[in-house]
């Protein structure tokens, strides 16, 4: 079995976000840089499924040069093999969907895991793009995952409650939390992985759909007030002004 | 055309597609454009009702083939209703349903996709759209430059409108049930309950809850006001038995109730990102420095084994 891990790299889910002095992007000063932890998930899934039934896994990222952390990062985990896809980040998910669907088209994976979001543009889009670009089956936001013959059964959470899907192999498969507990990377697969190359591909030439032509912080909310008294006072008070003042009961 | 994937719960069709239609027929009113609702299942009685909120054209896909939703079967009906009308637009509500479908719809027509917008304009004969990103520490403005444009509007966001409009009914083939991927069935959560991110009211528990059985506590106040029970990372993390489904938060769901009532959560920064777009928040903490009261409409500082149960008297008062 060929597995495809697509990992993408984005700021510590703990940093404070700042726009960039054009307006339109993130600022990266003082930014640390992770592995989406969704992506985590992904790629978990996929090295378990390897020590499972035996499988090649193929860690991928479509970014520059600093993408290289989480793709060497892949491979002290367990990926045997890590290509970085060269390509700008653009904010557009089609964009990345196509250049991934170029890179995978005729390679032969059976299965192709996505986190379900990537931390930043968060449209959870890229990995049922590329289903529909190689026409594949998908399930996203999955919590389990069970393969069979040249199919699959997938829990996902829906809005009604854990929808399961069944389908043909191949898949996309995007993970959510809960799909299983990543591990960590242990010293000797840190070591290896500094010997072990990362392939570099350009990535195919996409036209852009979609443009960001700003961004800007949330407006800052206002600090309320603290309700005084004792407490069957503020709990009478404070049901009071939720009806009258803010008008939300 | 501006086209509406719409969805039905028992007959009727679900606030969050209610919104997204109200917007269409916003944005088409400004535009000169037609509004038309899409509904697929394996009966779609109950489409009708879009007419009253805003549709010129009710188009209804009905057959045994659609009864079990399937992402790429969908998507390939509503991709060929988009071609088949002609429609430059097409919205979806950003539901479970709505986010799985709508990204591969997009892929399919080559057209430009946003997810769970929050603002939307025509500009320039396309599609402009705010919406968060970084989950809700930022947000973006996206201009679209494909001639089809798809996007999902964020529940909770956008006001439900009236405006009655002949709602033609036309049928569209159901098609054969050739699909690579369906959904089974459905494992039901217990008692029906709304999802949280079309919650009016969430009342979340954190750290502070001390122990997962405290949690009725809060389901008990929830009850009394008519909201659902949603959860910090840390009280899912603590091991409780607490579900990630109930986790708010930039690695959960990002909600925007109508509000939202944080019960021992310290307002970490993972916390607030999927959250701070409540229209009121309140915080009940024993903390008076921590930082969840910077963003609360009302805080109550005090031992939340003490006001919570004083919330739910007075809550069940009012109601009663």
């Amino acid at each position: 079995m060929k597995i495809l891990v697509a990992l993408k790299q984005v700021p510590d889910t703990e940093t404070k976000i700042k726009v960039a002095a054009e307006g339109k992007s993130l600022d990266p000063a003082d930014v640390k840089w992770i592995t989406s932890p969704y992506d985590e998930y992904a790629l978990e899934e996929a090295l378990r499924l390897k020590e499972a039934k035996g499988a090649e896994v193929v860690a991928v990222s479509v970014g520059g040069e600093k993408a290289k952390d989480i793709l060497r990062n892949a491979l002290a985990l367990g990926a045997d093999q890590a290509v970085l896809v060269k390509a700008t980040e653009t904010g557009d998910p089609l964009a990345v969907a196509r250049i991934l669907a170029t890179f995978a088209e005729g390679k032969g994976f059976d299965l192709l895991l996505f986190g379900n979001k990537g931390f930043g543009a968060d449209n959870g889009a890229v990995g049922s793009m590329v289903a529909e670009l190689l026409g594949l089956a998908q399930a996203n936001l999955v919590t389990k995952l069970e393969l069979g013959e040249g199919t699959f059964r997938a829990e996902r959470e829906g809005d009604g409650g854990t929808e399961v899907i069944e389908g043909s192999l191949p898949a996309v498969i995007t993970a959510q939390r809960g799909l299983n507990e990543p591990r960590y990377a242990s010293l000797k697969g840190i070591m290896a992985a500094k010997k072990k190359p990362i392939e570099e591909v350009d990535g195919a030439i996409v036209t852009a759909t979609v443009r960001v032509s700003s961004m800007v912080l949330p407006p800052a909310r206002l600090e309320g007030r603290k309700l005084d008294g004792e407490v069957p006072a503020q709990a009478a008070a404070l049901l009071g002004l939720l009806k009258n003042e803010a008008k939300v009961l | 055309m501006i086209l509406v994937f719409c969805e039905l719960q028992d007959g009727k069709i679900r606030k969050p597609s209610l919104e997204a239609l109200s917007e269409a027929r916003r944005l088409a009113d400004g535009s000169g454009k037609q509004v038309g609702a899409i509904f697929a299942g394996g009966s779609v009685a109950g489409a009708e009702e879009a007419a009253a909120y805003g549709a010129d054209v009710i188009l209804k896909a009905e057959g045994p083939s659609l009864a079990a939703y399937s992402s790429d079967g969908y998507a390939r009906l509503l991709a060929d209703a988009v071609k088949a009308k002609g429609a430059s637009v097409l919205l979806a509500a950003a539901t479970s349903a709505g986010k799985d479908v709508a990204p591969r719809v997009a892929a399919r027509l080559g057209a430009g996709y946003a997810a769970d917008v929050t603002g939307l304009a025509m500009k320039d004969g396309k599609l402009q759209v705010q919406r968060p990103v970084y989950a809700g520490k930022a947000f973006a403005t996206v201009d679209f430059e494909s001639a089809i444009q798809v996007a999902t509007t964020r529940p909770n966001v956008f006001p439900v409108a009236q405006c009655p409009k002949a709602g033609a009914s036309e049928g569209l083939a159901a098609g054969a049930a050739d699909f690579k991927a369906v959904v089974k069935e459905i494992l039901a959560k217990a008692g029906g309950k709304v999802d949280l991110t079309e919650a009016d009211i969430i009342v979340s528990g954190g750290r502070g809850m001390k122990e997962g059985a405290n949690f009725k506590i809060l389901e008990e106040l929830a009850e009394a006001l008519g909201g659902v029970v949603g959860a910090s990372r840390a009280a899912v993390d603590a091991g409780w038995g607490i579900p990630h489904s109930m986790q708010v938060g930039q690695t959960g769901k990002v909600v925007s109730p109508t509000l939202y009532i944080a019960c021992g959560i310290s307002g970490a920064i993972q916390h607030v990102a999927g959250m701070s777009s409540s229209k009121v928040i309140v915080a009940i903490n024993k903390d008076p420095e921590a930082p969840i009261f910077k963003l609360a409409n009302y805080g109550i500082v005090g031992d939340l084994f003490e006001v919570l149960p004083e919330l739910i008297k007075a809550a069940k008062a009012l109601k009663g």
